[in-house]
């Protein structure tokens, strides 16, 4: 039975190419707008405390009260107050993306060693030069691991965003009447390769990262 | 496992003929009806939700363990491990909910195998780094000193790899709490069900909606602290400074 629910649901993707293709258009938009506004607010933000390193608790409490939140939670949350639209459920996704992002860009600024800030400083470089030049390439790996971490838990949401109407390859999920079990695969998949790709692109990242920071021997 | 078979439970409309003002209106926080609800809907869904919680992370830090002790003796079997948990971490939840419905019916089996599959990606992870992280002149102590393999392992690694493996065990049981809410638009167990009986109302009703959200959130923060005390607990020797 399972494996041919398989072949059928390598069946469905041929058949249903255009629908496929614009389904996953559509969660790829919800999601990665939600990323690149999470990363909009949780870089500067984390940046600026890290390097005051202040909001420690801050960082702490946002980091674990955002992995509390049950996502369908928070969509029908804002759904009840704005009502179902691309825009209240941007801001569902956000709320999901940002955590991991700003308290990873946080530790990363944060825990740099202070004796390379000192050293910074005393060769007469600026707060912001020390910002931009020492400790922003420093933290990079960790920043970058935080956004991969944001990109699959706002890809993993989007998509459970179709249980509310809000679009994207949930909305063929979370209808098996219309498009069988083998349709629900298809699309899990096409969700899967989403998330894959996002991760492997942004671990790609991440090591390209790390190794332009390792010590040259 | 011989699943549980479930009753399923019908959609709770509240009774707005006899309802208080703040019920009429749809109030966010109706501190009646959760009065009213506490002991039919809202104490038994939460019972639900902490024994899903417990038996997925129990069997998925079983699970991980094995595996990442695999991994860590015998390198090879490392990246294809990890690479296994990776993907299955990307399979989107209500799918695969919805893909074992018609093999396992609707039975917690159907909810903890996905969960159980999820704290994977993390457990596995983290148990392997705690593991790697031991530094080299420890163990070349633990060596010197003349312990065997085996009882540098218990004696040494296992130990100092607490704190990281305890840090992916508080995550897996966090997020196990909140991906559980989902199951529950299939399968009618746990704090997803209030959340989905409230969003499936034509109106959404709020009281139930903010109510069994909220519950669903201080469950997870209070298994955080609980697993932060235990792991505070554990390492006694990282208190000394």
């Amino acid at each position: 039975m399972l494996t041919s629910l398989f072949v059928n649901a390598l069946r469905f993707i041929p058949d249903n190419a255009h629908l496929l293709l614009q389904k996953t258009l559509e969660l790829a938009e919800l999601a990665f707008t939600a990323l690149g506004i999470s990363m909009l607010i949780a870089l500067p933000l984390g940046l600026w405390l890290g390097h005051r390193h202040r909001g420690l608790f801050v960082a702490l409490s946002v980091s674990s009260v955002g992995r509390a939140l049950p996502s369908i939670a928070l969509i029908g949350f804002f759904i009840a107050i704005l009502g179902v639209g691309f825009w209240n459920i941007q801001i569902a996704l956000v709320v999901i993306g940002l955590p991991p992002i700003l308290t990873n860009t946080f530790f990363a600024i944060e825990g740099i060693d202070s004796d390379v800030v000192e050293a910074a400083r005393g060769m007469g470089l600026t707060e912001t030069q020390i910002l931009t030049r020492v400790e922003l390439p420093l933290g990079l790996p960790l920043i970058v691991a935080g956004i991969r971490i944001a990109a699959v838990f706002v890809i993993a949401t989007a998509t459970i965003a179709g249980l509310v109407g809000g679009g994207g390859l949930g909305d063929i999920i979370v209808n098996e009447a219309a498009y069988g079990l083998a349709g629900v695969l298809a699309a899990a998949l096409c969700v899967s390769a989403v998330a894959l790709l996002a991760n492997a692109l942004l671990g790609f990242a991440q090591r390209a990262a790390s190794r332009r920071m390792a010590p040259s021997a | 496992m011989t699943g549980l078979r479930l009753a399923g439970g019908g959609p709770v409309i509240p009774n707005y003929g006899k309802a208080s003002a703040c019920l009429k209106h749809n109030g966010w926080f109706c501190i009646g009806w959760v009065h009213q609800h506490w002991g039919d809907i809202l104490q038994p869904a939460l019972i639900q939700h902490i024994k899903l919680t417990v038996i997925a992370v129990g069997i998925g830090f079983a699970i991980a363990f094995a595996l990442a002790l695999v991994g860590f003796r015998w390198r090879f079997f490392n990246a294809p491990i990890g690479a296994v948990a990776d993907s299955l971490y990307a399979l989107p939840s209500i799918a695969l909910f919805e893909l074992l419905l018609p093999v396992t019916g609707i039975t917690t089996t159907t909810i903890l195998i996905p969960l159980v599959a999820y704290t994977l990606f993390v457990l596995y992870r983290n148990i392997v780094a705690g593991l790697d992280g031991v530094p080299a002149d420890v163990l070349e102590s633990a060596r010197g000193m003349g312990l065997t393999r085996r009882q540098t392992f218990f004696r040494v690694e296992l130990p100092l790899a607490v704190p990281t493996i305890m840090g992916g065990v508080r995550v897996a049981t966090v997020s196990t709490i909140a991906i559980a809410t989902i199951a529950a638009d299939l399968i009618h167990y746990g704090l997803g069900a209030p959340i989905f009986d409230a969003l499936g109302l034509p109106d959404i009703f709020r009281t139930e909606l903010v109510v069994a959200s909220a519950l669903a959130i201080l469950l997870a923060l209070t298994a955080d602290t609980l697993l932060a005390a235990l792991q505070r607990a554990l390492t006694p020797w990282t208190r000394i400074r």
